[in-house]
């Protein structure tokens, strides 16, 4: 049978940190599908640290973890204000519409 | 474990902190605008955390169980971060006043970045660190939106938050591989890791991830693309902020981290900085060539100045530290300087941020264009002014540990970057003017382009005082 380790748990928090950065970078059409990724990379990183927690035997990780999560809350909270205020001013919140500055 | 983690070296931050909470509970509750009110109670909280500082040198200590440290490079590095937001604060006060975004939030949220600021220089943990960053990111996410009515400013708030999130998660990412392939979040518990020789490769790769990072928050080429178009969108008292203090801390956070737990990782890291440091340097001197836009200029001239100073970090010597810390010093009365000046370009009571409009300046504000002049050849690294001599120290360190390729090619970049500073010489001097700019009505910015301007040009008369303290500051942390 399958022994589910540390390298799996890593292998997905991996996969799930790539899906993130690449959904910034690939993403065309919505700001909020942004805001997603990159809590995908926040919980990606909060999976490593309590593999790691449990692999190591240690408690630092996972209040490491709970911290993650506070300000990934607070992060997101500001985000979306953001996203808010923007949406007030230009009308949309469609990721090529954020074109007035250039250069 | 029964009595309470040593607080006192901490006492700065919380005064900072407890201020900041008052003067949000003030603005909130009281019945006027009272920003006027906060601004100076957040300058005096600020010029109050300095002194203790300063009253703190030649000491070291630990506190929170050894999670957070002070020692002469910390107060040396929180001592120019509360300096440039005290006199940003101070500078920015006319400017926001008559754009009519004067909010008491302003300063509380600069306090509270300042906080996170200083958390951040002393974290002596990967939690402190990554907190104090957050704090500091958080809080000027909102200060590049302050002018909540602006579409550019809020387009370059979302692109601020965005890319700074991005490079929030890639620096956790790597703290969550190093925590794991060293086994602590500690430190002197990494450094011990790393030192017993068998550090893991997981480390390495997670040390790349923090030092990416690192680089966006002190926008390092090739992690630079959000600095012009939040420098040029966000309001000018917000771009003064951005262009100093968080890059002086995230700067300083680079040093500690490569030189304090990282340090057995020399021979690994120090390609790596070589090369953000060279890739910033040619970004800054050809970004910059074809701007029109002074805050967009100077947005590629501070990603310039990031690529000299990481040719000192990348030197890794104590030495390197001390040009690191001196180029900083500089960096820090050159721009503000520069942006005092930028605060005060108006027509007709509006503000302008063209480099025409700085046309003629020489006959039509004589004592302005004198400064600016000053500032830009300083920056273009002409002797005797000081940026000369905070490239000199950089170079030097780079020299002597065998990195002559990376002192050519910067001395290079700084040669292509004199074109644009001399250019804004040249359009003061010698281009008609078209309308000219109004006289500069606030006493707070004349008295900052005067000190800066005379910092900048006298700097050259007693350059051992700041090189000795800057000495001293680098000799604690590579020591310890």
């Amino acid at each position: 049978m399958w022994e589910i380790g540390l390298a799996h748990y890593l292998t997905v928090a991996a996969i799930l940190f790539a899906t993130g950065v690449f959904g910034i970078f690939a993403n065309k059409k919505n700001v909020v599908v942004i805001m997603m990724s990159i809590e995908l990379m926040l919980l990606a990183v909060t999976i490593n640290m309590v593999a790691f927690s449990t692999a190591l035997q240690d408690l630092v990780g996972q209040i490491f973890t709970l911290f993650i999560l506070t300000v990934a809350a607070a992060e997101a909270g500001i985000g979306l204000a953001i996203v808010v205020v923007f949406f007030r001013n230009r009308g949309s919140i469609e990721v090529e519409d954020i074109n007035s500055l250039k250069g | 474990m029964t009595d309470l983690p040593s607080m006192l070296p901490a006492l700065p931050e919380i005064v900072l902190a407890l201020v900041a909470m008052g003067l949000l509970m003030y603005g909130v509750f009281s019945k006027t605008d009272r920003a006027d009110l906060c601004t100076h109670g957040a300058v005096a909280a600020m010029v109050a955390a300095a002194v203790l500082e300063v009253l703190g040198i030649g000491t070291a200590a630990e506190g929170f169980f050894g999670q957070f440290v002070v020692n002469d490079f910390t107060r040396f590095a929180k001592l120019l971060i509360l300096v440039a937001a005290a006199v940003t604060l101070v500078m920015g006060r006319r400017w926001l006043a008559t754009e009519g975004v004067q909010r008491f939030e302003f300063p509380v949220l600069m306090t509270l970045s300042v906080v996170g600021m200083m958390l951040m220089v002393s974290a002596n943990d990967l939690i402190g660190m990554y907190l104090g960053l957050e704090l500091q990111s958080l809080a000027l996410y909102v200060l590049a939106t302050i002018q909540r009515d602006n579409v550019r400013a809020t387009e370059a708030g979302l692109k601020y938050f965005v890319l700074g999130a991005l490079a929030s998660g890639l620096l956790l990412y790597g703290a969550s591989l190093v925590y794991g392939f060293a086994g602590t979040t500690s430190f002197p518990g990494i450094q011990e890791a790393i030192a017993s020789g068998n550090a893991h490769l997981g480390v390495v790769v997670g040390l790349v991830f923090v030092m990416a990072g690192l680089s966006f928050k002190v926008s390092a080429a090739p992690f630079h693309m959000w600095t012009p178009d939040v420098y040029e969108g966000a309001p000018t008292p917000v771009t003064a902020l951005f262009a100093v203090a968080p890059k002086v801390a995230a700067l300083c956070l680079f040093l500690r981290l490569l030189m304090d737990p990282f340090v057995g990782l020399v021979a690994d890291w120090q390609q790596v900085v070589s090369v953000i440091a060279l890739l910033s340097m040619i970004v800054g001197s050809f970004g910059a060539i074809a701007q029109d836009n002074i805050k967009r200029l100077m947005a590629y001239s501070s990603i310039g100045h990031m690529g000299f100073a990481l040719v000192g970090l990348a030197a890794g010597t104590a030495d390197g530290v001390r040009g690191v810390l001196v180029y900083l010093v500089i960096y820090l009365f050159m721009n503000v300087g520069t942006f005092a000046i930028i605060l005060a370009m108006r027509q007709q009571g509006r503000p302008v941020e063209g480099i025409k409009d700085l046309a003629g300046l020489g006959r039509t504000r004589p004592l302005v264009a004198v400064a600016m002049g000053i500032f830009m050849f300083s920056m273009a690294g002409i002797p005797p002014l000081a940026g000369f001599f905070a490239k000199f120290y950089v170079f030097m360190a780079a020299v002597e540990v065998g990195l002559i390729w990376l002192a050519i090619l910067g001395v290079l970049a700084s040669v292509v970057s004199a074109f644009y500073y001399l250019r804004i010489v040249k359009v003061m001097y010698f281009d008609e003017p078209l309308e000219g700019l109004d006289p500069v009505c606030s006493p707070a910015l004349r008295i900052t382009m005067g000190v800066a301007a005379a910092v900048v040009l006298f700097f050259c008369v007693a350059p051992g005082w700041v090189v000795g303290t800057a000495e001293t500051a680098a000799a604690a942390l590579v020591a310890g």
